[in-house]
């Protein structure tokens, strides 16, 4: 019968949809921590200033930096200097490569040869390295994308001059894809940064001495203005902020979805009841009990959500065939991401669709097991 | 009686679904009104921006400043009234969680380019005189208990160091778009402080704003002033305040075109609910449709029978949906860190929407039942077990 | 005078490219004032016959005259409208419309006219005098008995005063005494108000009270 075929269809395409919004905020949120967690070592330890939000609005002196050159617990490179990096960050305006126009704010990161060290994940996918000393620029792979004018060999034009693009990197789907670098001693001239830097990225010697190294840091008072976290640390708080804005717009939208849902298959639910009188006073007039009726409507509910929740869920693992662009409110830069999925998406999705079932179809359900036995046979 | 009636009979057939349908819309379109006042309040800066204001920046980011000897050349332009600077300061108010923009302003000239900011004139006069005083909007003194001659202490990230700035003056906001929640203090004190600390950082401002006379001159002055500092070190981007704003949510696009994608999703789930509703109630209707029919009932009157119950319906959700969006949006904002949203109205605009909304999926859940009624035979109908 | 002029009428149904003649070549006369009574055994058409005179269905060969209007040339729009002016129609089943009352369900067919709401109050109740259940008027069907029904039914089948009352069963589903008192108010209706009446009926007490019998068999007059 065409309406009953339609009806339950529209009801699960409800909660499907309903899934689908609810694992893809989530996916949506994981992505942004996970591609920013994904930045950074376990053992590399950022610097910055002491009230600073991001690399962007921190500033610390070269006599600072040297103060920390001569800490304790520094990892050493093979000649013997410490395995540190002092780097700068600047923003600057690209534009979008879409037709909506307007400009994109990039970081651009001026980095040291310690500094490519310190992040050995990186690769050149396209052309090469820069060469030190020189204004030759390599671009995160990711900018290519959703920035014009980024290809390999094409110019940027800022702090006043030409800059060439000659490679594309890729660092392992974190946030530096999203970076422009080049070499700090020419960038930190073209920007006028003399005797100042962002931050400083340093690698402990031995791992599991973070809480070492922070006493002896904490207890130097030329580095009072500073502050110390693992590196791992500083990215998850960066993207804190836009990770709790997704999460808490997309619940709050997912949760009145939901109740949607939940009423469209109450109403699905209800109707099938009232159409399954005489069935239902029928086998109630066999024996069966009041509780095996309910059960009965109630996994039928349940199978309608689950089948709903599978669908939205399927649809919504496809979204990671997809990443997206935008501003990290943390860093005042683009960052770029997929949508991840993780095993605890998937459950809490598949939960999220049965307790849907359960909380729509329980009222009905308890109406079909209350339903009198003659009256439920004589009606037609 | 007329079909009115009838309609009202019919809806109050099955009282409780027609009552889950209603709560259903209902809840939908509160959830469309909230999420479209997200978005305008997005755009609230937008709105907020004057035709008579051109913003002029360093074109590479703004991050970089300009250099203050620019002021006077931009000043003799012609068609340029007034020209003010203002630079970002940022730092730390109490922890991080504290969101309100802080702004060094050039104090004899900022609040002419900005009437809508409302201040007293002896408050104004009080401000320039103190060195190291601060204007403050009537949000913040709520947020924080604050009142005039109160000390605000800052830690600064980008200009380093502990900052302290006494209130002088309270401003309110003129327009329904004006934020409320700034803190302006005197560039000077900037100035000061980072000649004697940082001294290659000074004598440099964030961004320039222009009052010109005549808002269709805009993009004559603003190519002029660009042209001018144009392979200079510090070369400009001029624009309107209105460009320059929208050039900002741009970056915020992804998240923008997610909720228009959202509100519409949530259209498509009313219509859903509507629609099973209305397919329900007309399957059943079916041998009663097709006795009107046989009576002499038109094509025209079945259809205002299932269209006048699917619109009553919508409209009933939609009335309520849209009382209820007002306390939502309120809870919403309420439960929204501070400083996000410092504006964040039910906008009009909102309002006409979500009754389009209403009125639309009325219209649209009442289609497919319509025409299945229509091309039902009457003789195939009077057949029909109810 | 005839009323109704049935010429040549065939109507088939078509399963796949399977034809299915339900009706075959039909010609009859029904004279103002005739009571007639259709009979035959089940699926010979009877049904199908009175849906075409009262023009809710067409045939598929032949034409239908009623009062000088040929019915079968009328198109959608122009049956309803015919069929509001001319037909009562009394169902096996009553078909009343379970959210109005006896009164609204009555004054159904007048809401089509231009008729003042006193004007439509005024005949409902002349209309639900006739059928004898004025005290009845704001119950709703399911607290009538099934005789009470049906005479909602052939109260609203008159309330026009239509030309051509029609009848499809209207005893099939009632008890023995309901069956008669509905009877006997058709003959009324006949005898009193002149009301031309074409019935289709298996009941052989309803058979005693039509005028004129017409057989049906496998789609021909017998």
């Amino acid at each position: 019968m065409w309406t009953r075929r339609l009806t339950t269809a529209l009801t699960i395409t409800g909660i499907a949809l309903v899934v689908f919004v609810f694992a893809a905020v989530l996916m949506m949120a994981y992505g942004i921590q996970k591609t920013l967690i994904d930045t950074g070592s376990d053992d590399n330890v950022v610097i910055l200033r002491k009230a600073a939000t991001s690399e962007i609005t921190s500033i610390i002196q070269l006599d600072q930096a040297n103060v920390v050159k001569t800490l304790p617990l520094v990892a050493k490179m093979a000649d013997g200097k410490p395995l540190l990096s002092k780097e700068i960050i600047v923003i600057i305006n690209l534009p979008y490569s879409t037709k909506v126009g307007g400009f994109g704010n990039i970081s651009v990161r001026g980095i040291t040869s310690e500094g490519m060290q310190l992040r050995p994940q990186l690769k050149i996918v396209q052309g090469r390295m820069f060469q030190w000393g020189t204004q030759e620029i390599i671009v995160g792979a990711n900018i290519h994308q959703r920035f014009q004018g980024t290809g390999v060999g094409e110019k940027i034009k800022f702090g006043g001059d030409q800059w060439t693009i000659v490679g594309w990197f890729d660092a392992g789907g974190n946030g530096f894809d999203s970076e422009v670098w080049g070499d700090e001693i020419q960038l930190g001239q073209a920007f006028g940064y003399t005797g100042a830097f962002s931050s400083i990225l340093l690698r402990l010697e031995r791992q599991n001495s973070f809480n070492d190294f922070k006493s002896e840091f904490d207890k130097d008072l030329r580095l009072q203005t500073l502050d110390v976290k693992r590196e791992k640390v500083f990215y998850a708080e960066q993207s804190e902020d836009m990770a709790t804005f997704i999460r808490i717009l997309g619940i709050a939208v997912t949760v009145i979805f939901s109740l949607g849902a939940m009423i469209g298959a109450m109403i699905t639910m209800y109707a099938a009841v009232s159409n399954r009188t005489v069935e239902i006073g029928t086998l109630r007039a066999l024996g069966f009990r009041r509780r095996n009726i309910l059960g009965a409507f109630l996994v039928e509910s349940l199978m309608l959500s689950f089948i709903g929740g599978f669908t939205g869920l399927l649809l919504a693992s496809f979204l990671q065939f997809f990443k997206i662009s935008m501003i990290n409110f943390g860093s005042f830069a683009e960052l770029a991401f997929n949508f991840s999925l993780s095993p605890s998406i998937i459950i809490n999705s598949l939960i999220f669709s049965i307790l849907m079932g359960i909380i729509g179809g329980f009222l009905p359900s308890v109406r079909a097991s209350r339903l009198n036995i003659v009256n439920a046979l004589r009606s037609s | 009686m007329r079909i009115l009636k009838l309609i009202i009979k019919n809806m109050l057939r099955h009282k409780l679904r027609t009552m889950l349908t209603i709560l259903g819309i209902t809840i939908a379109v509160t959830a469309f009104g909230l999420l479209r006042t997200v978005v305008t309040a997005w755009y609230v800066g937008v709105e907020a921006s004057s035709a008579n204001r051109l913003i002029t920046r360093q074109s590479v980011s703004f991050i970089f400043p300009l250099p203050l000897a620019y002021r006077e050349r931009i000043a003799k332009l012609n068609g340029v009234e007034r020209v003010t600077f203002a630079n970002w300061f940022g730092g730390v108010y109490i922890d991080k969680k504290q969101f309100f923009a802080r702004m060094a302003v050039d104090g004899e000239t900022f609040f002419e380019v900005y009437p809508e900011m409302l201040l007293p004139k002896d408050q104004l006069d009080a401000f320039k005189q103190d060195r190291s005083g601060c204007i403050i909007g009537e949000q913040l003194v709520e947020r924080y208990d604050l009142k005039i001659g109160d000390v605000i202490p800052i830690e600064g990230d980008i200009y380093p160091g502990r900052w302290e700035f006494t209130v002088r003056g309270i401003y309110k906001p003129r327009d329904k778009t004006t934020d409320p929640s700034n803190l302006f203090f005197q560039w000077k004190y900037l100035e000061e402080k980072m000649r004697q600390d940082w001294p290659q950082r000074a004598g440099v401002v964030g961004w320039y704003i222009i009052q010109i006379k005549d808002p269709d001159k805009a993009a004559t002055i603003s190519t002029q002033i660009d042209e001018f500092f144009k392979n200079s070190p510090a070369e400009t981007k001029t624009e309107t305040e209105r460009a320059f704003t929208l050039g900002f949510l741009s970056m915020f696009s992804s998240i923008i075109t997610s909720m228009n994608i959202i509100s519409f999703v949530i259209i498509g789930i009313i219509l859903l609910v509507l629609g099973n509703t209305m397919i329900m109630a007309a399957r059943e209707r079916i041998r009663e449709y097709a006795v009107l029919k046989t009576l002499g009932f038109s094509t025209f009157h079945i259809v205002g029978l299932i269209g006048g119950e699917s619109l009553a319906i919508a409209m009933m959700g939609g009335a309520i949906g849209i009382s209820l969006t007002f306390p939502m949006t309120d809870s919403f904002a309420a439960a929204v860190p501070k400083g996000w949203f410092p504006v964040f109205n039910v906008e009009p605009v909102t309002l006409v929407l979500a009754c389009s909304a209403a009125v639309l999926v009325g219209i649209l859940a009442a289609i497919f039942p319509i025409q299945r009624t229509l091309s039902t035979k009457i003789v195939d109908g009077l057949r029909q077990i109810g | 005078m005839s009323i109704v002029s049935v010429q040549n009428i065939s109507k088939s149904y078509w399963r796949d490219s399977l034809e299915i003649p339900v009706l075959r070549n039909i010609s009859f006369d029904v004279p103002e004032g005739e009571f007639l009574g259709l009979m035959g055994p089940s699926g010979s058409g009877k049904t199908t016959l009175l849906n075409l005179i009262a023009g809710i269905d067409q045939p598929t060969k032949g034409s239908i005259s009623v009062s000088n209007t040929e019915v079968t040339r009328l198109n959608e729009s122009q049956l309803a409208k015919w069929r509001a002016q001319n037909i009562g129609f009394v169902f096996q089943f009553y078909n009343l419309l379970p959210v109005l009352t006896a009164f609204e369900n009555v004054e159904l067919p007048l809401l089509l006219s231009k008729l003042s709401k006193k004007d439509r109050k005024d005949h409902v109740e002349f209309a639900l005098k006739v059928v004898r259940l004025e005290d009845r008027m704001y119950h709703y069907p399911k607290q009538l008995s099934g005789g009470q029904e049906q005479r909602v039914a052939i109260a609203r089948a008159i309330v026009t005063d239509p030309t051509l009352l029609i009848a499809d069963e209207p005893t099939g589903d009632l008890d023995k005494t309901s069956a008669l008192e509905i009877l006997n108010l058709l003959e009324q209706l006949n005898e009193e108000f002149k009301k031309t009446i074409i019935m289709v009926t298996h009941d052989p007490r309803a058979a005693d009270k039509a005028h004129t019998i017409k057989h049906l068999d496998k789609g021909e007059l017998t």
